[in-house]
């Protein structure tokens, strides 16, 4: 059974390559159709595989899968090969799963659009990079998922490349995550070079996991520092998260799969993946992973508080989970930064997919202060929304409650300052998810103040509105009269009603409770255990920790409650709006400062160079009819000029070698 | 008697003793030539469309059967390598090698130019002569085991590529790149005699073989010829493979001249420049090689970087793709610099992996240029994969094949080099080479964006693009090797391998 691994990232390649080559003929919805079905069968081919792992003793379940030989060089050998084993069949089953449903989903989100067999089209190849990234057996093939999942991610945010705001947005992504890849290039080859193999494990136990115990201390600090490059890029960390927010432009299904859900958690993979180098470093490098995680959660959260685009606040929040993840890897907590990437993986696509159907409920509105009372129109996606949002606000017994405590747990037993830190997120992650869910599914209808307020809003708070009107698929909201929300058709609230259930029920994977019901720990048991640090902490302490998160995230939705339920009754708190709006402007000072002086900075060095070319050597383009008699008048002689300047320096060089 | 006397002195002049299979590639390029020649100036009709194509690919095509049957007779363990002609030509893995790149560098570029002459209304045998009588002297070039026949194959290649460049004297730009690649072709020739000459005064010998017996059997008190000479003949080679600073001549000419010759130029003339640097560098001066490393490392530097550089800044593709083409030449000079077997035959993987993507590359630029070779600019490919899909699909692996995206050959291409300067303890260059890479990355990119996001009312369609028989099977055979080679490059790495070049003594 396990032989059926390779089913899992070929059926979605060839969903790609069928709809590349008949995608325009099969059209709507036949392609998407297509696409659904190659991940649902992948996610099965998952479930077969998991069985038959499931069926080996746990100090046995790993299994290596040999496609072919790919790069033989001398005494470097990479294989294209899959690694089978409890943390890479965890990937793949929420990766295919979640990405099944989104599949569906988009069959109707994507309903009349222009690109809809291309935007399958890159979906399967999503999914096909993303299950290279998370069942390759080296560095390099998680390498080649990891540009993969890259690209597509790239051609998904500028998916409608049309509107200026998305193709930047789309640059912006490509331009950070290769900042990112550079440090798991040097990751890598660092690896290589000190390890003499990049490939995780190998039979013959040449595997560089395999033997990390021998790296000195600098060494594995520098592998896992670069490789954590790496991973803040893919997952959005401080200070390379930039893009994310940026990348909401996509459309949502893109945001829930790729942006939520898959592929900006491969970070945490790849850091629980190399934790046996993480754990041969030095101290300070595990904690320099936890800081950054810890830091980003809290700024990320801080931002979404004051977030008027409804997909931004799912933005920053995932960011600021995301910081979670790496919170818990920080602290050597594995289970629990991949506990909390699959219940994050529900919540956070139920979330996103809910707004989408909101957006598409509303007409591509997007601004929550033209929603307002959608519970009533659209009961299935407020119910699901509340759902998620109860997830992800950390209250009992919905999943998130479980993986976060788990990693304010690891959090406390590794230094406090950081549990301080993870708990204040946690009560502002309550906070800014209950307003979302007043300011769009209660409080009084506001979707017809749209046009009204929109001058207004264009002076006040130009990125919100850029964003609103420019998402809008090329119809400008001002335009057409106030729309009345509706529910979407089934293939959009099933997925929705499937992933509330899994966000009900997620926290049930790994219980607190007793050893026997922490079923994802034990799962993960025979990859982690050499690495995994486990909290020193009494029964009583766990307890208590326990309530004090449940009485932040409930203390965070009184606070919303208070704020934005009884406000709506009585009247509207201009200094709280106010308080908004510096927020967003120092945000939008912070970073549009030093991003545009970078933006000029590069156009004066194009302007420089442009020009220096063009005048300097004297380019063909400006001759025009007169091009002889530019060469007689001596462009050739600067030509010449150089190569004698360049000979000059080279023999310069050997004279003073040879010592004359 | 007199007669026999005389007879018997004839028989007394020195000829050196010629293995005629040994240079039947070169001969069976020169012969064709020859044959193009007598076909068009005996005949009174215009021959079949294509005749002339043809003859050249099928030429090329027994050139490299050629190749084979040697290659198998020099890597055979008893028999090995020699030398022929009186040691002025050396018979090994590596010149084998750089037959078949040579080769197919002609075979690629003929296909693009058979239907290119017809639209630019030259229709004729000329083009092909100069061709395969340039290849040919590309091919003395890698296989010279003299300076001197360094030289003359120089000169055959450079001499038949002017007339080439100029080829279209419809078109000012071509006939200027004619002019100015002519007189910067002159003034670095004269380098590399310059430095044949030192060379000479340092060793006593012009004979590759003799010249590292020399080295390796004495210590040369004084070296400042010596290196006097590598520093001149750096700059001849230099020029021949658009190394910065010996460069400045290429954007000019590779946009100038008529894109099939281009393609050519990048092909083929760059892959002998590379065979003759890394025969007379890596394998003859090896025991200097402390001495001309550092410099390869700056001007392997120099070219990344100014090469990626400079392309971004560029609106004309085919003047981008020349500035790639010297980021490439860039690349290679990474692995030359390592001096090692390894960075031979990484070098050796860049270059026919390269010769496949930069052919393709222009072939692309060719037909999509339209008539009069005009069309150059980022807008004539805006909207491409709405005109001619295959067409953009064809130019999108060229182009991720030069940005070195995994599974295709270009990746490994960059591996290779990248993984033979690590070993050779080259980290900054290692580090610079793929920071180059990313920079590059993004210019690459902007062309495949130009093709396939580009909004269908607003851009006004670029021209129509026709793509004909010869240069659909040219573009067919690199983007197949460039991604089989990408997936399955073991062979290939295996022949790189084998064809490190060998330095023998006039002796043997």
């Amino acid at each position: 059974m396990l032989s059926a691994v390779w089913l899992i990232p070929a059926l979605p390649l060839l969903g790609a390559l069928l709809l590349l080559v008949f995608g325009r003929k099969l059209g709507e919805p036949w392609s998407g159709v297509l696409a659904t079905l190659m991940v649902a069968g992948s996610f099965v081919a998952g479930v077969v595989t998991f069985l038959g792992l499931l069926d080996r003793p746990a100090e046995e379940r790993q299994f290596l899968f040999h496609v072919f030989d790919w790069l033989p060089v001398g005494g470097f050998n990479v294989d294209i090969g899959f690694l089978v084993d409890p943390l890479s069949m965890t990937m793949v089953l929420f990766v295919t799963g979640v990405g099944a449903l989104i599949h569906l989903y988009s069959i109707g989100y994507m309903h009349g659009d222009r690109g809809y067999p291309r935007f399958f089209l890159y979906l399967n190849l999503f999914a096909f990079s993303m299950l290279m990234l998370v069942l390759g057996d080296n560095l390099l093939v998680t390498f080649l998922g990891w540009e993969g999942v890259g690209a597509c991610s790239y051609f998904l945010i500028s998916f409608w490349f049309e509107k200026m705001p998305n193709a930047v947005a789309g640059k912006k992504a490509f331009v950070t995550n290769r900042i990112g890849d550079w440090g798991y290039m040097l990751g890598m080859f660092l690896t290589f070079t000190t390890l003499g193999s990049i490939t995780y494990f190998a039979k013959d136990g040449s595997g560089f996991l395999q033997h990390a115990s021998g790296l000195t201390g600098v060494t594995a600090t520098a592998i896992a520092l670069l490789l954590f490059v790496g991973a803040a890029g893919k997952s959005a960390q401080l200070p390379l998260y930039v893009w994310l927010p940026d990348a909401m432009a996509g459309p949502t299904p893109v945001s829930a799969l790729i942006h939520a859900a898959t592929m900006v958690t491969s970070g945490v993979y790849l850091m629980v993946r190399v934790s046996p180098v993480l754990a041969q470093s030095y101290h300070w490098a595990p904690q320099v992973i936890a800081w950054i995680g810890a830091i980003t959660a809290l700024f990320a959260a801080t931002v979404a508080v004051s977030q008027r685009d409804i997909k931004k606040v799912l933005a920053y929040s995932t960011v600021s989970q995301l910081g979670y993840m790496f919170l818990a890897v920080g602290s050597g907590a594995y289970v629990a930064a991949i506990f909390h990437m699959v219940t994050h993986a529900f919540f956070k696509a139920l979330l996103f997919l809910g707004s989408g159907s909101v957006i598409h409920g509303m007409h591509d509105e997007q601004d929550m202060r033209f929603m307002g009372a959608l519970r009533k129109l659209m009961p299935i996606t407020a119910s699901t929304f509340i759902v998620g949002w109860l997830a992800i606000a950390g209250v009992p017994p919905f999943a998130g409650f479980w993986s976060k405590d788990e990693i304010l747990l690891s959090a406390w037993g590794n230094n406090k300052a950081l549990w301080a830190i993870g708990l204040v997120t946690a009560l502002l992650t309550a906070y800014y998810m209950s307003r979302q869910v007043f300011m769009v599914f209660f409080g009084e209808p506001r979707w017809d103040q749209a046009h009204h307020v929109a001058g207004e809003a264009e002076q006040s708070a130009a990125a919100v509105d850029d964003e609103r009107t420019d998402v809008a698929h090329g119809v400008a909201v001002d335009e057409h009269p106030a729309p009345t929300p509706h529910e979407s058709p089934w293939t959009m609230w099933v997925p929705l009603v499937v992933l509330a259930v899994l966000a009900v029920l997620g926290g049930g994977l790994n219980l607190p409770f007793n050893h026997d019901v922490s079923f994802l720990a034990n799962w993960l048991e025979p990859v982690v255990h050499a690495t995994e640090v486990v909290p020193d902490v009494a029964t009583a302490t766990k307890v208590g920790l326990a309530v004090v998160a449940i009485i932040a995230a409930l203390a965070g939705i009184a606070l919303a409650a208070a704020v934005y339920l009884k406000q709506r009754v009585r009247a509207v708190e201009p200094e709280l709006l106010l308080h908004a709006y510096h927020y967003d402007d120092a945000l939008a000072a912070f970073f549009g400062g030093p991003g545009e002086a970078l933006a000029e900075g590069t156009a004066m060095a194009d302007k420089l160079v442009i020009d220096g070319a063009v005048n300097g050597a004297g380019t063909l383009v400006r001759a025009g009819g007169s091009r002889l008699r530019v060469v007689q008048t001596g462009y050739v002689r600067n030509y010449a000029l150089g190569i004698a300047g360049g000979a000059v320096l080279a023999l310069g060089w050997f004279l003073v070698r040879a010592g004359l | 008697m007199t007669a026999a006397l005389l007879f018997a002195q004839v028989e007394k002049v020195a000829t050196p003793k010629l293995d005629w299979a040994a240079t039947a590639p070169l001969l069976i390029l020169c012969g064709a030539a020859l044959l193009l020649l007598l076909i068009s100036s005996l005949t009174t009709s215009r021959p079949a469309r294509g005749t002339y194509a043809v003859i050249t690919v099928l030429a090329s095509a027994f050139a490299i059967g050629t190749a084979g049957v040697l290659w198998a007779r020099v890597t055979d363990a008893e028999r090995g390598a020699f030398t022929t002609a009186a040691g002025a030509l050396t018979v090994d893995g590596f010149s084998v090698f750089f037959i078949v790149v040579i080769s197919l560098g002609i075979a690629l570029s003929a296909l693009l130019a058979d239907d290119y002459l017809r639209r630019e209304n030259l229709d004729g045998p000329e083009l092909y002569v100069l061709m395969l009588l340039s290849g040919a002297g590309g091919i003395v070039m890698a296989m010279a085991n003299d300076l001197i026949v360094v030289f003359l194959g120089l000169e055959t290649l450079s001499i038949a590529l002017y007339v080439m460049a100029g080829f279209n004297r419809r078109r000012a730009e071509s006939r200027e790149s004619a002019m100015k690649y002519f007189v910067l072709g002159a003034f670095s020739s004269a380098f590399l005699l310059y430095g044949i000459a030192f060379i000479y005064g340092a060793t006593g010998s012009t004979n590759l073989g003799d010249i590292a017996g020399f080295l390796n059997a004495n210590t040369l008190e004084h070296t400042g010829l010596l290196l006097g000479g590598f520093a001149l003949l750096l700059v001849g080679f230099g020029f021949k493979a658009s190394a910065v600073p010996f460069h400045v001549w290429t954007p000019d000419v590779y946009q100038g001249a008529p894109t099939p010759v281009t393609a050519f130029m990048a092909s083929a003339s760059k892959a002998a420049a590379f065979a003759a640097l890394l025969r007379v560098f890596v394998s003859t001066f090896a025991e200097y090689r402390l001495d001309w490393q550092p410099l390869i490392w700056g001007i392997a530097v120099l070219t990344l970087v100014v090469g990626s550089v400079l392309a971004i800044v560029q609106t004309d593709v085919k003047r981008m793709m020349a500035y790639s083409s010297i980021s490439h030449a860039g690349f290679i000079l990474v692995g030359v610099q390592a001096a090692t077997a390894q960075g031979v035959s990484a070098a050796l993987f860049y270059v026919l992996s390269y010769t496949f993507m930069i052919v393709g590359t222009f072939g692309v630029a060719t037909l999509v240029s339209g008539k009069g070779d005009e069309h150059h600019g980022l807008e004539a490919y805006r909207g491409l994969s709405r005109r001619r899909p295959g067409l953009a699909l064809t130019f999108t692996v060229f182009l991720l094949a030069q940005a070195g995206v995994p599974l295709t050959s270009g990746f490994l291409a960059k591996f290779y080099v990248i993984g033979a300067a690590v070993d050779a303890h080259s980290y900054a260059l290692a580090l610079i080479a793929m920071l180059s890479s990313v920079v590059s990355a993004f210019l690459y990119l902007r062309i495949v964006v130009a093709m396939y996001m580009t909004d269908e009312e607003g851009a006004e369609p670029g021209p129509r693009v026709r793509v004909p028989l010869g240069a659909g099977v040219a573009l067919g055979l690199a983007v197949a090797f460039t991604v089989v080679v990408g997936i399955l490059p073991q062979q290939v790495v295996h022949w790189a391998d084998r064809a490190i070049p060998v330095v023998l003594a006039s002796g043997r």
